[in-house]
């Protein structure tokens, strides 16, 4: 693709101010349509029946006296779909109902339609499934020494292995051990990050519509339009043109919907048997099963570093617990170890990555894919290191800058990089140099910094078409439709094309219509995953106005005899560039140029780079066309007395780019490091063990035992937009989505520290978990006030030095 | 074997409705279900996360743990009643205008809760907007935009009283 320079802010008149969202007002007023809102004329209700066994084998299911009842018109088994699916082609491993066996405590086994939701709910109750119980896997590490003695959770890919591990990746970039040998200072560490979900506030819905003559619509809170319609042709084995996949607007997602679900192929299915539309909303309840969320990650990191501070050779081995189905388990398993070779350099860098299956509702991606995990342990780590060689945590990080326009270790392609802005910001905002180690004992400050993936360059199934396209076109009344595949999951891309749109064709924002979700009218957007929407969808948007813009600007300078390129037009005119006076308004422009050309216009689209990545087997998984970059400073009050941590502010700087919207920008960040915050302190997506019965059961599957943070929880924030103004990123745009997660739990970590010196290498930071490390670090003394680095506390408020201190 | 429905007398965003509901039906099944008020939404069904809040009587109430018989002869307002013919709640514009709602699916109830604050003061302190909104549940702002918005809404609240006093 060949680009121009972007344009100066001062030639934007729309883009980079703050602007409202096109569907701001409809979500405020309750207009705003989400799935469960749709209501079809004869409309089922639909229930599945789930598995109460965490491992078992279907000897028998018996639906008749189900199908028997009044008001019931379909029932559904696995027998009825049986064929796999999957995100990731080459690891579909669920069926959309178990067939002959189930693998986590919550399962799906059969699926009742209805006449109401109530009814559907009893006729659960006349399934009757007879299963032999299987002993099941619920520690990974009892997954990985499996030895075939008892089923493993999936079968082997091959004679003799074990079927319990997905992936198993090792990968190495220069000489690790020799370099680590030869560094001065070598810190190792454990770490476990417990796995956490997304807990959306709209459960997943779906509805399906089977016109009785071969035409199928599905309407679903999905993430990935796109691919939901490839996975049901496939598996309802339907010709893909004859099946329509709505979106209707989503209410929350951050990876928790970005992959099919049992319930999108039941309702499809029992549609088709039953002749009339069919919803079917999960429960709480079954979102918590549903899952997908982050894995647990156990990990070892060994880093060493010279005298001076350069980071030298990274080693990480790393076990992912990843339930019981493959998900975008393949993805995770390199994104373990491939997204922490920025922002800092390193000569030398090893991951040992497996993912093993266990019993228990499957693990996918949440917000910050795969990466959150391994950046916690690799920013504690690095505060670590800092500490050792007597360097200020903010200075041992600008020391190891990679810089911009560079490859990392493992050869992916980094172009913009404002990374030391983000560093000088929140170090700044934050009056970091009058905090850091001499806030009194129980009050700390810690620092950390990431990188995210502006999108992948690959997408899930190998093609060589565009990652996203949109169609644009206007009218003779002056107003702009944009027709938009992309998923809007409350992030704001739909009203990004239509800034876009307004921006490049000098409309008023008001005159811009989004016409989206609809993969019978919009061309293919890959959906909204891996923060890849702005930095695509922008890049499509801008081509497909740009061709539109050319044309109004042609029409207007042949009538006004002048170059094309003096024409501009903004603010619902097109004028004269030399004689700003010389102008007609913007709808006149249309009509000239649709009088010139026809009706009027145009595709865009966007397609990655394909040759910016290393040349070794997975290379190509990381690789994206910019990356973002995050710093966060957190503060942080410890009660030693009773383990609670209170977080009182994170200061967020974040690279995104350029922000063509600060107000979504900002928000991003805010709920990035708002998720952020709940993992480090309260989350956990925990399950029964043997010992507690129940084994393989759900701790806590409600929005009240599974803590998320309240407004009373959650700290203050400030957002430091930082604009690096990427070479190819939509008017220098990069992601803000997912980045500015990642640096708030290991920033926590590293400020508890500060106040305590405690080091928290688990999570979540919760009391008791506080409570037991505090007490471990009181019987050996080392409570208290770390010391200052070069042991030179320099204000008078200085606290005093560990051993004065922790008079507890 | 149907579920044995009953009419239910609703007073409405000021409409006085009847509908036939299952006797078991929460206020906010008859509010989507009975009357196609879908603007409260559900988050949990089980009086967590506050999204199907409506006000009841000037109080916040969750929508999702009210017995529908005991709505009856209460006064209701849902997010739909919060606009009137002059244009959208204060509340609503500020929303809009702060980028409070991101994905919207929180929104409704939010905006009860707070509608319901502001009532009470225009001019809440930041301690006191949380605690208002502690109820609910909102998992993609961080909350920050939404004491923005109501603050705002608040202050707009106060500007369009005084003007009110001085006009009079
Ligand atoms: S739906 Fe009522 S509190 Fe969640
Ligand atoms: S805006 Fe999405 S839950 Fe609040």
């Amino acid at each position: 693709m060949i680009r121009k320079p972007h344009k100066d802010k001062s030639d934007l008149t729309l883009i980079g101010t703050p602007m409202r969202k096109i569907e701001g007002l409809d979500k405020a007023t309750g207009r705003a349509l989400f799935t469960d809102d749709i209501v079809l004329p004869g409309m089922l209700h639909g229930k599945i029946l789930r598995s109460p066994h965490p491992h078992a084998r279907i000897v028998a299911i018996d639906v008749s006296e189900a199908e028997a009842l009044e008001g019931v018109h379909a029932v559904i088994t696995g027998g009825d779909i049986p064929i796999k699916y999957g995100i990731i082609p080459w690891t579909a491993d669920e069926y959309p109902l178990c067939i002959d066996r189930v693998r986590y405590i919550g399962d799906a086994v059969a699926a009742v339609a209805a006449v109401d939701e109530d009814l559907a709910i009893r006729a659960l109750e006349f399934i009757h499934v007879e299963y032999e119980e299987l002993p099941a896997f619920l520690d990974p590490y009892e997954s990985l020494a499996a030895d075939g003695s008892t089923p493993y959770v999936h079968e082997p890919k091959k004679e003799g292995g074990n079927g319990n591990v997905t992936k198993q990746v090792c990968l190495e970039f220069g000489e690790v051990d020799d370099v680590m040998a030869g560094s001065d200072i070598v810190v190792e560490g454990e770490y476990f990050f417990e796995g956490s979900t997304h807990a959306a506030i709209e459960p997943h819905c779906a509805i399906g519509l089977w016109d009785g003559v071969g035409k199928l619509t599905v309407w679903s809170a999905t993430q990935v339009p796109h691919y939901l319609h490839r996975e049901l042709a496939r598996v309802l084995e339907l010709d893909p043109a004859r099946i329509r996949v709505i979106q209707p607007l989503v209410g929350g997602a951050f990876g928790g919907k970005s992959e099919p679900f049992d319930l999108e192929f039941c309702v499809a299915k029992l549609s088709m048997l039953a002749a009339r539309p069919v919803k079917i909303l999960y429960t709480r309840e079954e979102v918590f099963y549903a899952h997908r969320g982050r894995h647990p990650f156990h990990m070892n990191y060994r880093m060493g570093c010279t005298e001076e501070g350069k980071l030298t050779s990274v080693n990480a081995e790393i076990v992912l617990d990843g339930g019981a189905y493959a998900s975008f388990g393949l993805v995770t398993t390199y994104y373990a170890g491939q997204l922490l070779c920025a922002p800092y350099s390193m000569s030398a860098y090893r991951f040992d990555s497996t993912r093993v299956y266990t019993n228990k509702p499957a693990c996918g991606p949440k917000r910050g894919h795969g990466s959150v995990q391994p950046r916690f342990a690799f920013e504690v780590q690095i505060d670590k290191l800092a500490e050792r060689v007597d360097l200020d945590p903010f200075e041992f990080r600008r020391r190891n800058f990679i810089g911009s326009n560079t490859r990392t270790v493992n050869q992916l392609r980094i172009t913009s990089n404002g990374f030391l802005e983000c560093l000088e910001s929140v170090e700044r905002a934050s009056r970091w140099r009058r905090k850091f180690r001499q806030l009194p004992f129980g009050r700390g400050v810690g620092v950390a910094g990431s990188t995210y993936i502006s999108g992948t360059n690959y997408p899930i199934y190998p093609n060589d078409m565009p990652h996203s396209g949109v169609q644009m076109q206007v009218d003779r009344s002056g107003r702009v439709s944009v027709f938009s595949g992309a998923s809007e999951i409350g992030q704001g891309c739909d009203s990004m094309v239509a800034y876009i749109a307004a921006e490049e064709l000098g409309v008023p924002l008001e005159y811009v219509r989004v016409l989206r979700g609809d993969t019978d009218f919009t061309p293919v957007d890959l959906g909204a995953y891996s923060s890849r929407v702005t930095f695509m969808l922008g890049n499509a948007a801008i081509d497909a106005a740009t061709k539109l813009r050319e044309m109004v600007q042609q029409a207007v300078a042949g009538e006004w005899k002048i170059e094309a390129n003096e024409v501009l037009l903004a603010g619902g005119i097109a004028m004269w560039a030399s004689d700003t006076e010389r102008q007609m308004p913007i709808r006149e422009a249309f009509n000239l140029a649709e009088a010139r050309f026809g009706t009027l216009g145009a595709t865009g689209w966007y397609n990655t780079p394909k040759d910016v990545h290393g040349d070794y087997r997975g290379g190509t998984i990381g690789a994206s066309p910019a990356y973002s970059f995050t710093a966060h400073v957190a503060e942080v009050e410890v009660d030693v007395e009773t383990g609670v941590v209170e977080v009182e502010k994170i200061w967020v700087a974040h690279d995104c780019g350029r922000a063509l919207n600060p107000v979504l920008v900002e928000g991003q960040m805010e709920g990035s490091a708002y998720m952020g915050f709940g993992e480090a302190l309260m989350e956990e997506q925990i399950f029964k063990s043997p010992e507690q019965g129940r084994a393989g059961l759900h701790n806590a599957p409600s929005l009240l035992d599974y803590r998320i943070p309240t407004s009373l929880d959650t700290p203050e924030f400030e957002s430091l937009i930082v604009e690096s103004i990427d070479p190819e990123g939509p008017y220098g745009a990069k992601e803000a989505g997912e980045g500015p997660l990642h640096p708030s739990i290991p920033a926590i970590a590293n400020a508890i520290y500060d106040a305590i010196g405690v080091r928290m290498d688990k999570l979540p930071f919760s009391p008791p978990n506080m409570w037991r490390a505090i007490e471990e670090a009181r019987e050996v003394g080392a409570l208290g006030k770390p010391a200052f680095p070069g042991g030179l506390p320099v204000t008078p408020e200085a606290a005093p030095a560990r051993s004065m201190s922790s008079g507890s | 074997m149907p579920a044995v429905t009953q009419i239910v007398r609703l007073t409405v965003n000021g409409d006085l409705r009847e509908v036939g509901v299952p006797m078991h039906f929460t206020l906010l099944e008859a509010l989507r279900y009975g009357l196609g008020l879908t603007g409260s939404k559900q988050g949990c069904d089980k009086g967590d996360c506050g999204a199907c809040t409506v006000i009841l009587d000037g109080r916040p109430t969750l929508s999702c743990i009210t017995p529908v018989f005991e709505a009856e002869g209460h006064a209701i307002v849902t997010v739909e009643g919060l606009a009137d013919v002059e244009g959208p709640h204060p509340l609503q514009d500020a929303f809009d205008l702060h980028g409070a709602a991101q994905c919207g699916f929180c929104t409704p109830g939010i905006l009860c809760s707070a509608a319901v604050l502001l009532e009470k003061t225009t001019s809440p302190s930041r301690t006191e907007i949380k605690e208002a909104l502690s109820g609910n549940l909102c998992r993609c702002t961080g909350y920050s935009k939404i004491y923005d918005a109501v603050a705002s809404a608040g202050q707009r609240l106060q500007v369009e009283a005084q003007l009110g006093e001085s006009g009079r």
